[in-house]
């Protein structure tokens, strides 16, 4: 089957996806870098491409809202966001996970305010992170792309049901041209099939209630089940994505390890970091330096068993993490990634880089230094400090 | 026009059992507004006194759909509702005619859900949302809310020695609802059961966004005998606290008039958060508090003739 490649920006990406899965309704407002998404999508709906209902809603936290009761009343619903939008959010975003409603969210990650900036960094998502939605982190246009087709069969799956976002950066991959395998849009619609929703508020003639008084002879029961699909999410998501490889011929696994078998020292990242760092990669290994990186593609579920078996032989790893938590003791990442190596008899030295903070440029330079520091690192038994900053003057 | 007779054999959609402290005028008026459809409802509700005690898991007293989604947010939640309905039924996938209803609060309306509302409405959802005004947040226990008229005693505005209670005006969300231009907005009581009930008829007969605000009188906060508050809901009208009219399609109607207009010191008179206005001292308050009726009811005149 001959796919069609297109060139397109990350957000012309989602956007495209979001037309090929063309949900019944669409709520969302505009933010910098997202606008480009929901302006994409608009224009479709504008031009009859799709026959989804729009809700141009007057706030983020009426778009999240508006997205409860759409997919409570059995309506297939999407929304996009960024930054200060996902804020506006937040009180909602617990509702629709504790609700059980699958949304599927692309997010463009910006630094939140203040001070007030439009840059990438994933102050936004990562505060985000206990919500109870799913959290897919994306490399490029074309992971973008597939993600979200990949992100409504994880959500709508009956034994996980919870919603996903779907995270790029912003201005670097939402704003960056790529070329981009496309599916046809039956191979999509057929994937992701007809969404049902079970308890519909239309059903008129069973009516039940949605979002009660939940006291303390309830609340916990219910929200260790919603712990319970969180890991039915952690069993699931691997078959889903089985599924899905025939009609990409890629695995989109929880982890994706990049020269990483063989390696002595080695970084995690995120997102588009991880492109760079695998160009840094391969020019070190062409120096015969043992060095890999382990993207991490999901952070919830958080696929510790993964990144335990990817680390356990590698001497020192570096945790890129591109938000600040303000703990004075690393980033959320480094935090919950070197909690999972705890398990480990022998385990890798770890340190922690805070970088890109609104934006500021990674460049290869900088990666390489960290990669030289993790051979230091090797050498001394130690790092010097648990915690540095990349890049900052 | 409502009829006893054919309003008795409706069905009940909010059933009994709920846990509303007797006497509530909340419940009376979900249950008239309720009554001005046959069609399937749909409802949703903000958070507040009505939401709590309608739905402790695993009870619930609605036999009708029903979802709370936040505080702030019943507008947008109910309008997401009726997209997806819209949505739906466009593809064939639903056939019935189905109702959708938002119930919120005075804070849930007046206060932190006015932006969600004023969405809602401009977006034009095809949806009523009733405001129960009770005048205050009374689910957290009695504090003030842009609802709340002045001189009232509140947890958070109480009287005390220098203070006579609150000392703003509260706002006149039916106005700045009518400002939205939107096919029918009207302003009620339980008392006026008939005038209520044909009111929420026209709502939920209107071809867009319908929105009533009506008073629903709370013994707890408002301080007055439990089994007195349809009394209460009608001094409110006979004093001209609380006109009953309605704005149809842009114009302006009061859909009834007190014979003879008592004065407010009776509708102060009738409940103990008013009670510090009867001391000497706080006369210029009830002088103002009377002056402003008075102004309201001659400006609600000068809009219904025009
Ligand atoms: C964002 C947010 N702020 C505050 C609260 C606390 N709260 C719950 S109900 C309520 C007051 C409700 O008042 P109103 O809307 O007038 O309804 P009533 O209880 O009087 O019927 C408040 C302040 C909340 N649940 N959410
Ligand atoms: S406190 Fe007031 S509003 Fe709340 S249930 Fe009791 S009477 Fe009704
Ligand atoms: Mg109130």
């Amino acid at each position: 089957m001959a796919k069609k490649i297109l060139a397109l920006t990350g957000d012309q990406a989602a956007a495209f996806a979001m037309k090929q899965i063309e949900p019944d309704v669409l709520a969302a407002y505009p933010i910098t870098p997202q606008t480009e998404i929901v302006m994409n999508y608009s224009q479709y709906a504008a031009d009859g491409l799709v026959r989804t209902e729009m809700i141009p809603v007057e706030s983020e936290h009426s778009a999240m809202s508006a997205c409860v009761g759409a997919v409570a009343a059995g309506a297939r619903t999407m929304t996009a966001t960024s930054s200060q939008g996902l804020a506006l959010m937040w009180e909602i975003l617990y509702i629709a996970s504790s609700l059980r409603l699958p949304i599927v969210m692309p997010v463009v990650n910006r630094a939140l305010s203040g001070n007030i900036n439009i840059h990438c960094d994933h102050s936004d998502t990562m505060g985000a992170r206990d919500s109870g939605w799913i959290q897919v982190y994306c490399e490029n246009p074309q992971e973008v792309y597939e993600s979200i087709i990949l992100a409504i069969k994880i959500a709508e799956d009956k034994e996980i049901l919870l919603p996903v976002m779907v995270c790029q950066d912003g201005f670097i991959t939402s704003h960056g041209v790529e070329g981009v395998e496309t599916l046809e849009d039956d191979k999509v619609k057929e994937f992701i099939g007809e969404y049902k929703q079970e308890f519909s508020l239309l059903n008129v003639d069973k009516p039940l209630t949605y979002g009660p008084l939940d006291l303390q002879d309830y609340y916990f029961e219910h929200k260790r089940q919603q712990a319970e699909a969180m890991a039915n999410a952690k069993k699931k998501i691997p078959g889903i994505i089985s599924k899905f490889e025939p009609l990409t011929n890629k695995r989109y696994d929880f982890i994706e390890k990049y020269r990483l078998d063989d390696a002595e020292v080695g970084i995690l990242a995120l997102s588009s970091t991880c492109g760079t760092t695998k160009v840094v990669v391969d020019e070190l290994r062409k120096e015969g330096k043992k060095v890999g990186l382990l993207k991490l593609r999901f952070l919830r579920p958080f696929p510790a068993e993964e990144i335990i078996q990817a680390l356990s032989k590698l001497k020192a790893v570096a945790v890129l993490d591109r938000s600040e938590s303000f703990a004075d003791h690393g980033g959320p990442v480094f935090n919950e990634v070197r909690s999972a190596l705890y398990e480990l008899n022998k385990k890798p030295l770890m340190t922690n880089y805070i970088y890109g903070l609104g934006g500021r440029d990674v460049g290869l330079s900088q990666i390489k230094s960290v990669f030289e520091d993790l051979f230091k690192i090797v050498e001394k038994g130690g790092p010097k400090s648990l915690v540095n900053y990349l890049g900052v003057r | 026009m409502a009829n006893l007779k054919d309003l008795s054999k409706l069905p009940e959609r909010l059933g009994p059992g709920h846990r509303l402290c007797a006497g509530c005028g909340a419940s009376i008026a979900v249950r008239q507004v309720l009554m001005g459809t046959k069609d399937p409802v749909v409802v949703g509700a903000s958070t507040g006194c009505l939401e709590v005690a309608t739905t402790i898991y695993p009870f619930t007293a609605w036999r009708v759909p029903f979802i709370h989604n936040a505080f702030e947010n019943v507008a947008a939640t109910i309008s997401g509702v009726e997209t997806a309905y819209r949505a739906l039924k466009k593809q064939g996938k639903i056939k019935k005619e189905i109702k959708f209803i938002a119930f919120g609060g005075d804070g849930g309306t007046y206060d932190i859900g006015i932006q969600s509302l004023s969405g809602a409405l401009e977006r034009g959802h095809k949806m009523v949302y009733v405001c129960y005004t009770n005048e205050a947040y009374m689910n957290t226990g009695i504090q003030r809310s842009g609802a709340t008229p002045c001189g009232a005693s509140t947890t958070t505005a109480p009287a005390g020695k220098e203070s006579y209670g609150k000392p703003q005006s509260r706002k006149d969300l039916t106005a700045i609802v009518a400002a939205h231009h939107i096919p029918y907005v009207a302003q009620a009581t339980i008392s006026h059961w008939k005038d209520l009930i044909t009111k929420a008829q026209k709502a939920f007969a209107a071809n867009g966004p319908a929105f009533i605000n009506v008073l629903c009188p709370c013994h707890r906060g408002w301080r007055y005998p439990q089994e007195n508050t349809v009394e209460i809901a009608k001094l409110a009208v006979e004093t001209c606290f609380w006109p009953l009219y309605e704005v149809e399609n842009g114009k302006w109607r009061i859909t009834y008039r007190p014979k003879e207009k008592k004065p407010i010191t009776e509708w102060i008179k009738s409940q103990g958060r008013f009670k510090h206005l009867l001391k000497e001292e706080n006369k210029p308050v009830v002088e103002a508090i009377q002056k402003e009726i008075d102004e309201s009811w001659a400006h609600l005149e000068k809009l219904c003739s025009l």
